[in-house]
C-alpha cells in the first residue's frame, strides 16, 4: 500500500519535479513507521549472539564459551540465539526477529573509535565523514517524520548532519523554573551553538513528561523510555540508543550474558511500550565489528571483523529467519587467520532493511544513506 | 582580546572569589609550571595501594565464601553467582569508599588549587591514560592511579610519564594485563604438560598502548606489532590480586596492590616491534620498548594534537601542532617546554567561543567562583558527575572522554548545567551577589547582554543561576 501512494506521488509530481526535487521525489507518502537504532559499542560478539554450532570448528575454536551456545534456542541447523536472548527467542519464533550474520561494514581495521565512526558516518574511511547515515535518512522520509531524537547526552554521529535532531538524557534534578528557562532562551538568542540546543532541550523535556524520574540505565528501562518517547503521536519517529560495555576482553561469559539479558529486556519494553504500532517498528541492532573467532587465554575474546546484526520489528521482510553466506570457521576461512570473513555488507543490511521498511526505492536507499559505500 | 578571561578559563579552571586579578596572563601559567603540588593535603591524606587491594581482596573472599555455598552456583551466570545482594553492597563498599574519597580529594584540590592550569593538566594527562572504574578491580585504584601515577610525572618526560601510568595496577588491571601470560612462558608450558589450558597471552594493553597512548591509530604498525608487543608485556602483574599460578608465584615480601615482573609468566626470546629487536632481558625488554614508543615522531605529533585541541579548538590549528611536535621531538618530550610552547603561542589566546567546558570544569569553576559551598554537606560527589554525563574516573573507555565542543554540548546536558545551577541558587543565591561576581568570574568576557540579563534578573538567586548558565561561562 506504501509503495502505491509513494508511485502516486511521484507520478503527480512528474518527471521533471522527480529531477527538480530529489529529496522530495523520494519520499514517502506520510505512514506511522518508527525505526529504533541500537547501537552496541565495544565490538558486540556475532558469534556468541548467533552461534553457529553446526560449524564443525566452533566447539574447538570456542571452547568453554562453545557450551552455553549448546543450551540457546535453536534458529536453524546452524545457528541458536544466546541463551540471554530468551525474548528475543520469541520474537523469533514470531517472525519478528532476524540475524543477519557474517557481516562487516567496510571497516577492516580493530579500532573502536575508528570503527563506529564508520558504522555511523556510513563511509568508506574513519572520519571521513561528519553526518551519519541515519540524519541522511531522515531526508528520504515525509516532513511529518523527521522527528529524530538520541537518547543521549549529545547528538551521536549516526543522528547529526543537516537536518535537526535532539537528544534527551533522563534527569533527577529538580527542573529549572518556566521564568528562569524563558529567560535563558532570550540569553542564547544570538548564540549559534546554545540556541538550537537550548530549543531543543525545552521540546524534549515537555516531551518526556512524566518519566523524567528514570534514570534509564538498566534495558528494560532505556527501552521503556525510548518506547515512551517514540510512542506518541508527536513523539520521535526515529531514535537512537546508545549502549555500551560490549568490549569482552576478558571474563567474556559472564559480562556478555549481562549484556545481552539487557538488550532482550530493552527490545521486550520497546514492544511492550509501542503497543499496535509495533507492527510499523523496525528496531536494528549492530556493532562496529566482531571478535576473534578463538578465545583468548583470558576467557574472553579480542577485536575481530564480521559479526551479527539483529533486526526486530512486526513487519520484517525475513522475520524468523538466519541469513548469512556462511564462510565457514576452518583455519583457512578465517580473515587473517583470526576473525570471521565478513561476506556481506553490513551497510547494505541496514539500507534494504530501511528500504523495506519505509517502502523506499532500496537502490535510492543505498545511494541515499551510504553514498560512498553502496552507490 | 580577553586575556584574563582564556588565561583562568581556556588555561585554568576559572578564577576563584578571592583570587588576585591575574596582571600578566603569561608569566602567571609559567610561574605555575614551577610551583604546582603534586601532592596537596587532601591528596596526600588519602590511603596507599596495599590499603585498596586489601578493601579488593575482602570483597573478592567474601563473594568466593558465597558461591562455594550456593548448591547450584554452576547454573548461575558470573553475575549471579551466590551473591545475597545485601552482602555484595556491603563488601563493595570498602573498594567504593576508596573511589569517593579520591574522588572527592580530586574536586577539594581542584576547587582550592593556586595553580588551576596544572591541575588541567593533570586531567588532561589522566584522560589521555585513562583507566575506567567500570572493573571492580580497578574502581579502587582510580583515584590512586591519577595521584601517584600521573600527577607527580606531568612535570617530568613523557617517557616517564608513559611508564608510570602503564605501570600502575588501574591501569594494569584495567586492561588486561596482570592475567596475560607468555604462551611458552615457564608457567604456560607447565600447565600444557598437565594437559591444563591455558592462561594466554591478552593484547589489550599493548594494543592500546599503541594506538591512544603513544603512536595513534592509523600509523603504521601492524597485527604483528600488537601481538609481539604484547608478549613483551607480560610478566609484568600486580601482587595480591591475580588469581591461580600468577598467585603462587608472586615474590616473597610483595605488598598486595604491587606492581610486579614475575620472570616465570614472560614470554621468552626476542621480540619484533616497528622493525625493531628488543632482546629478551625480563622486565628490561617491555620497558625498552615504551621508551622507544615514548620518543616516536609519530607519538609527539599525537601528543601535540592532543594538546594544541585541548586548549584551543576541535580542529587544532596546524602551525601549533606542528610547533608543539617539533618542540617533542627536540626535546624528547619534555613536558614543561611543550606547556611553555602553548603558553608562548598566539593560537590559544585566540578570542571567541571556541571551546565548551567538559562537565568536570564548568563544575570546578562554579565552585571556585563561590565564597559559599556550593553543594550540601550530603551531597554525593561521583552520582553528581555521572548525573552531569562525566562520571569521575568512568570514561568507559580507554580512550577517555572525547575532547570536542560535541562532546559536552548537547541539549539535554545544558538543561542539566541550568537546573543544577538553579539548585545551587536556590540554596545560596541570596547571600552572593551575582552583579559582583560576573565582573571577577568573566573578568574581560563579560559583555554587556549578560551583564543586563543578571541585574534585570527577578531574584538574585536567578541572578546567579544565569551567570552559570550564561554563553561565556559555559565557554572556555
Amino acid at each position: 500500500m506504501t509503495l502505491t501512494r509513494r508511485t502516486a506521488l511521484i507520478a503527480g509530481l512528474g518527471t521533471l519535479a522527480v529531477g527538480a526535487l530529489p529529496g522530495m521525489a523520494f519520499a514517502a507518502a506520510p505512514t506511522n513507521r518508527r525505526l529504533l537504532f541500537v547501537i552496541q559499542r565495544g565490538a558486540a560478539d556475532g558469534l556468541a549472539i548467533a552461534a553457529p554450532i553446526g560449524d564443525p570448528a566452533f566447539a574447538a575454536a570456542r571452547r568453554t564459551l562453545a557450551d552455553e551456545a549448546a543450551t540457546g534456542a535453536k534458529l536453524d541447523g546452524m545457528f541458536t540465539l544466546h541463551p540471554a536472548l530468551s525474548g528475543a527467542a520469541g520474537l523469533f519464533v514470531a517472525r519478528e526477529a532476524h540475524v543477519a550474520h557474517a557481516v562487516a561494514t567496510a571497516y577492516r581495521d580493530r579500532s573502536h573509535f575508528d570503527g563506529q565512526n564508520m558504522l555511523e558516518a556510513g563511509g568508506t574511511r574513519p572520519y571521513g565523514r561528519d553526518d551519519g547515515w541515519l540524519n541522511r535518512l531522515l531526508a528520504l522520509l515525509p516532513a511529518s517524520e523527521r522527528d529524530a531524537l538520541a537518547i543521549a547526552p549529545a547528538v551521536p554521529l549516526a543522528l547529526r548532519g543537516a537536518l535537526p535532531v535532539g537528544t534527551y538524557a533522563p534527569s533527577r534534578l529538580p527542573q529549572a523554573d518556566a521564568d528562569l528557562i524563558a529567560r535563558l532562551s532570550s540569553l542564547y538568542a544570538k548564540d549559534e551553538l546554545l540556541h538550537p540546543l537550548w530549543d531543543s532541550a525545552i521540546k524534549t523535556q515537555e516531551l518526556a513528561g512524566d518519566i523524567g524520574g528514570n534514570n534509564g540505565r538498566n534495558g528494560a528501562e532505556l527501552g521503556a523510555l525510548a518506547a515512551s518517547l517514540m510512542a506518541p503521536a508527536d513523539g520521535a519517529r526515529v531514535m537512537m540508543v546508545e549502549t555500551g560495555g560490549w568490549d569482552t576482553h576478558s571474563g567474556q561469559r559472564g559480562r556478555l550474558a549481562a549484556q545481552l539479558r539487557g538488550l532482550d529486556q530493552l527490545v521486550g519494553a520497546v514492544k511492550t511500550g509501542l503497543g499496535a504500532e509495533w507492527s510499523s517498528t523496525l528496531v536494528i541492532v549492530a556493532t562496529e565489528f566482531g571478535r576473534t573467532v578463538a578465545v583468548n587465554g583470558t576467557g574472553g575474546t579480542d577485536h575481530g571483523t564480521g559479526s551479527a546484526a539483529l533486526l526486530f520489528g512486526g513487519a520484517l521482510a525475513a522475520g524468523g529467519k538466519v541469513s548469512a553466506d556462511w564462510p565457514g570457521l576452518s583455519a583457512g576461512s578465517l580473515l587473517d587467520g583470526r576473525d570471521l570473513k565478513p561476506t556481506r555488507s553490513l551497510e547494505g543490511v541496514i539500507a534494504e532493511a530501511v528500504a523495506h521498511h519505509y517502502g523506499l526505492d532500496p537502490a535510492r536507499a543505498k545511494k541515499a544513506l551510504y553514498p560512498e559505500v553502496l552507490a | 582580546m580577553a586575556i584574563q578571561y582564556l588565561a583562568a578559563n581556556r588555561f585554568g579552571l576559572g578564577r576563584r572569589w578571592d583570587d588576585p586579578a591575574i596582571d600578566d596572563p603569561k608569566a602567571w601559567l609559567l610561574r605555575q609550571l614551577a610551583e604546582f603540588d603534586p601532592a596537596p593535603p587532601a591528596i596526600a591524606a588519602l590511603e596507599g595501594r596495599a590499603a585498596i587491594a586489601s578493601a579488593y581482596i575482602d570483597y573478592r573472599q567474601d563473594r568466593q565464601a558465597m558461591r562455594r555455598e550456593a548448591a547450584d552456583a554452576a547454573e548461575m551466570s558470573e553475575e549471579e553467582k551466590g551473591m545475597d545482594p545485601e552482602l555484595r553492597r556491603l563488601s563493595r563498599s570498602a573498594i567504593r569508599r576508596h573511589y569517593v574519597d579520591g574522588a572527592a580529594a580530586r574536586l577539594t584540590t581542584a576547587v582550592a588549587s593556586p595553580t588551576p592550569f596544572a591541575e588541567r593538566l593533570t586531567h588532561f594527562w589522566a584522560n589521555h591514560f585513562a583507566v575506567s572504574a567500570d572493573k571492580i578491580a580497578v574502581i579502587g585504584f582510580t583515584g590512586n592511579y591519577e595521584f601517584e601515577a600521573i600527577r607527580p610525572n606531568i612535570m617530568g618526560k613523557f617517557s616517564d610519564l608513559l611508564i608510570a601510568a602503564v605501570r600502575h595496577p588501574a591501569m594494569l588491571l584495567y586492561l588486561d594485563q596482570a592475567q596475560s601470560f607468555g604462551p611458552d612462558s615457564p608457567v604456560a608450558a607447565r600447565r600444557q604438560r598437565r594437559g591444563a589450558q591455558g592462561p594466554g597471552l591478552n593484547e589489550n594493553l599493548a594494543r592500546e598502548i599503541l594506538e591512544l597512548h603513544t603512536l595513534g591509530v592509523r600509523t603504521g604498525y601492524t597485527q604483528a606489532d600488537v601481538t609481539d608487543f604484547a608478549k613483551a608485556l607480560t610478566g609484568l602483574t600486580v601482587a595480591g590480586l591475580g588469581r591461580g599460578a600468577g598467585q603462587r608465584l608472586m615474590p616473597a615480601g610483595a605488598q598486595p596492590g604491587e606492581t610486579v615482573f614475575i620472570a616465570q609468566l614472560h614470554q621468552p626470546g626476542e621480540q619484533t616491534i616497528l622493525g625493531k629487536r628488543y632482546a629478551d632481558g625480563g622486565a628490561k625488554q617491555a620497558e625498552a620498548v615504551l621508551r622507544d614508543l615514548a620518543i616516536h615522531p609519530a607519538t609527539a605529533k599525537h601528543v601535540a594534537t592532543k594538546l594544541a585541541r585541548h586548549f584551543t579548538a576541535d580542529d587544532p590549528p596546524p602551525a601549533l601542532v606542528a610547533r608543539l611536535s617539533a618542540d617533542f621531538q627536540k626535546t624528547g618530550g619534555d613536558l614543561p617546554s611543550l606547556y611553555r610552547t602553548l603558553i608562548t603561542s598566539p593560537e590559544p589566546w585566540q578570542a571567541g567561543p571556541a571551546m565548551f567546558k567538559s562537565p568536570w570544569d564548568w563544575t570546578v569553576s562554579l565552585m571556585r567562583g563561590l565564597k559559599l559551598p556550593a553543594l550540601g554537606e550530603r551531597q554525593n560527589i561521583p552520582a553528581l558527575f555521572t548525573q552531569l554525563g562525566q562520571p569521575v574516573w568512568r570514561p568507559g573507555s580507554p580512550a577517555g572522554y572525547d575532547d570536542k565542543v560535541a562532546t559536552w554540548a548537547g541539549s539535554a546536558a545544558l538543561m542539566q548545567r541550568v537546573e543544577l545551577a538553579s539548585r545551587i541558587a536556590g540554596r545560596i543565591g541570596d547571600r552572593t551577589d551575582a552583579r559582583r561576581l560576573a565582573p571577577l568570574l568573566l573578568s574581560d568576557a563579560l559583555d554587556p547582554a549578560t551583564g543586563e540579563a543578571i541585574a534585570r534578573a527577578d531574584s538574585p538567586g536567578q541572578g546567579l543561576a544565569m551567570l552559570f548558565a550564561s554563553p561565556a561561562f559555559l565557554r572556555r
